[in-house]
């Protein structure tokens, strides 16, 4: 098979890491060959963060580039703007509706885009928007937002959801498998 | 066994499998979780050091007493070990030696992009480059030995890329090696004249038998491809990006090992080829050898020296057009790094900030302060060069800057290379104020213990240096500590100190506030009615305030209630 590509986006403590762990694990659980790369350092400091996850038969590069996205699951509205054009024409991209100010729109340096969902639409991009705090907080914390977001992608990428639920139960601490458990199923059926 | 380890796991990995006895390294992104995870190993002995120059050395002394050992540090910290390391070329090494050193193409988190294979070529050592997580195992796991048979420290040059990125690696087991016997051979480890310029010439001669070594060395290798027309050398990450665009269609000769680099090999491959291209990021050295063969070649007319590259950018350089695109959303505000909500260095940045103070700054998350709204710092250097930057600011300006400047530094930062500084200070004495940001932890780099934590690498109890009485004992009378929490104390010490005639520090003490065991209060909360909308707390630049219909407002999943803004609100519309 061809190599696919998937970007998770986020903001510094949001939990792209852990999202990114236990995609790679349940890909690596299917035998393919996978690549998964993050830059951090300063991802604790509320900066922009992106993960590349890749995977498929033989898998070279980590990066995912421009236009090369087959997903985006983006933790974040202005994160989700910030990084369509490495969307893969046909693309999906699916979006928390959360809105986390950054430092300029916080100063009054800059202004929060209105609409900028809309905004990804009209360009031609396929938005598929879920409120994955509200879901998360459904499960029971606030931090389940990656999971749920996970559950999500889990439907476009034919593995079955019982596998994903024995990788989170060997990624997570024990003490919050159920509640991701049942964050998972909450995106994954939302 | 198969796992999806990132590339500094993987070394460690491999190091372990390698027989590694000691590990003494200093943090630095993106280098920290090699030694993070050889800590792991309680079987070998794994440690934080002060700095880069005393990890090496612990790690040449370890080499000497018969333990295979490994020191790793960013591409910055090896200016820093630069010192020991060119000697350590000629005393050579009793068991096995490795330096990682990890470099940062696109300066991720670090402050300047130098590539650190000039250092092996200007060292005359061996370096070993790896193309993902896979290669970091094998050449991990192969150094110690080849560091052993050739009687040299070996390098493993990383980069951000690679060292952070994850794929399969199939892990064995570990070799159990013996420890080398010691023998007292002056004329092998003590570099004076005499013996140095004996050593010299085996230096010399080592470089040869490593040149004919890299010629069949298993890490550099030929992958042909049917179209001759060009043929492509490249290293490290480049590789992938090169196979990404070109598959197996063209030859492509990829080096394991930048130094030595092999002569025999690039000119048979060159042959076989009608256009011969370097991809190699930073500086074009594959390139400038393969100049000095009498080869024509490109590389860095088609690629540059700045930066990152990646599969579009390798295309893009050989006329490929690019993979179509939505254009990029116009006016996306950045997202740049920030303090975090209640981090301990905000209250001091204000308070300097507001009082106008020339701050030179240092390296670590306090950096951050130099950022809007607060833009406290006026300098950012290296490691340590906040505090003897002070001293040459106020010897060249007099008394009136030393009356409004000080220096900026952190506890690990402070123990790294800032006590130097501070004999400095105490010894010619400048007039220079020295706040010390004891945060009680390494945070930028997420998160290691120090010298002043008291806990070792493991997070068990350990030896702890008291700040407080090593300032005095260098000979700073005036040591004053206060809570950056409290900017009223804050001010009141700042205005003492910038005042007195004579060295101090400042000490402004409170723990990171991520650390698990920092105890968050109660979020706190505006008050609408009373909030007047003057924006005097949104001038703290904290991350869990921001203005919304005229008003400020808290997030209360931020928040941890330190209390900085309250004293800032005029109105006492936040509580």
């Amino acid at each position: 098979m061809s190599t696919t590509s998937i970007m998770i986006v986020g903001v510094g403590g949001q939990g792209s890491l852990l999202a990114s762990k236990l995609l790679g694990r349940v890909l690596t659980a299917e035998n393919y060959d996978v690549k998964v790369s993050e830059v951090h350092g300063m991802s604790q400091r509320g900066g922009s963060v992106v993960t590349y996850v890749r995977f498929g038969d033989k898998v070279y590069s980590p990066i995912v580039d421009a236009g090369e996205a087959d997903f985006i699951i983006s933790f974040e509205k202005l994160e989700a703007a910030r990084y369509i054009s490495n969307l893969k024409i046909g693309g999906k991209i699916i979006v928390n509706s959360q809105q986390i100010d950054p430092m300029p729109v916080i100063t009054g340096a800059a202004s929060y885009p209105a609409e900028v969902l809309t905004t990804l639409r009209e360009m031609g991009a396929e938005v598929q928007e879920m409120d994955a705090l509200t879901l998360a907080m459904e499960a029971g914390s606030p931090k389940a937002v990656n999971i749920v977001l996970m559950g999500r992608l889990a439907r476009y990428l034919g593995i079955p959801a019982e596998k994903w639920i024995a990788a989170i139960e060997t990624t997570v601490a024990p003490a919050f498998v159920e509640l991701n458990k049942k964050a998972f199923a909450l995106g994954y059926n939302d | 066994m198969k796992k999806l380890l990132i590339g500094n796991e993987a070394l460690a990995r491999g190091f372990y499998e390698g027989g590694i006895g000691v590990v003494s390294s200093y943090p630095g992104t993106p280098s920290t979780e090699i030694t993070e995870y050889l800590s792991t190993y309680r079987d070998i002995y794994s440690e934080w050091a002060p700095n880069e120059k005393v990890a090496a050395e612990v790690a040449f002394g370890a080499s000497l007493g018969g333990k295979r050992s490994v020191c790793a540090m960013k591409h910055v910290g090896l200016n820093v070990a630069a010192d020991p390391v060119f000697t350590m070329s000629y005393t050579g090494v009793n068991a096995g030696m490795v330096l990682c050193t990890a470099d940062d193409p696109a300066m991720h988190s670090s402050q300047n992009e130098q590539d650190s294979r000039h250092y092996a070529i200007a060292a005359k050592l061996p370096m070993l480059e790896p193309a993902d997580s896979g290669e970091a195992y094998a050449m991990a796991k192969a150094s110690f030995a080849l560091s052993e048979q050739f009687d040299t420290l070996f390098m493993i040059r990383m980069t951000t890329r690679i060292a952070h990125s994850q794929s399969i690696v199939e892990i064995g087991e570990r070799e159990e090696v013996a420890d080398k016997e010691y023998k007292k051979q002056p004329e092998k480890y003590i570099m004076m004249p005499a013996y140095a310029k004996r050593k010299h010439p085996v230096v010399e001669e080592r470089t040869k038998a490593l040149t004919a070594y890299a010629e069949t060395c298993p890490f550099n290798r030929v992958e042909d491809g049917a179209d001759h027309s060009l043929g492509i050398i490249t290293s490290g990450t480049c590789y992938q990006y090169v196979k990404e665009v070109f598959g197996d269609t063209v030859p492509v000769l990829k080096l394991g090992m930048v130094n030595p680099l092999p002569p025999q090999m690039i000119r048979d491959f060159a042959e076989k080829v009608d256009r011969l291209v370097v991809v190699e990021e930073l500086d074009g050295i594959i390139e400038s050898f393969v100049q000095s063969l009498g080869l024509p070649v490109e590389g860095k007319n088609l690629f540059s020296p700045i930066g990152e590259y990646s599969q579009s950018i390798v295309a893009r350089a050989f006329g490929k057009a690019d993979t179509p695109a939505l254009a990029p959303v116009e006016g996306v505000p950045g997202r740049p790094p920030m303090m975090c909500a209640g981090c301990p260095h905000r209250g001091i940045y204000y308070i300097l900030a507001k009082h106008k103070i020339t701050v030179i700054g240092d390296i670590g998350c306090y950096t951050l302060g130099a950022q809007p709204p607060l833009n406290a710092v006026d300098s950012v250097l290296c490691m340590g060069a906040s505090v003897s930057g002070l001293h040459g600011f106020n010897k060249a300006r007099g008394a009136e800057a030393e009356r409004k400047s000080v220096a900026v530094i952190g506890d690990s930062t402070f123990m790294h290379s800032g006590i130097t500084g501070l004999v400095d200070i105490a010894y010619n004495q400048s007039n220079s104020t020295v706040i010390i940001l004891d945060n009680s932890i390494t945070g930028m780099t997420g998160h290691q213990q120090n010298p002043t934590t008291g806990m070792d690498i493991h997070g068990d109890p350990s030896g702890k240096i008291d700040l407080e009485a090593l300032c005095h004992a260098i000979g700073i009378r005036r040591v004053a500590v206060v809570d950056p929490y409290d900017l009223a104390a804050c001010e009141k010490v700042l205005k003492e100190e910038l005042a007195a005639e004579e060295p101090s520090v400042i000490i402004s003490r409170r723990p990171c506030v991520l650390l698990k065991s920092v105890k968050k209060l109660p979020s706190l909360r505006v008050d609408a009615d009373a909030c007047r909308g003057c924006k005097a707390c949104m001038g703290l630049g904290c991350p869990a305030i921001s203005f919304r219909d005229k008003k400020a407002v808290i997030d209360e999943t931020l928040c941890v209630g330190c209390g900085v803004c309250r004293q800032k609100c005029a109105f006492g519309a936040i509580g």
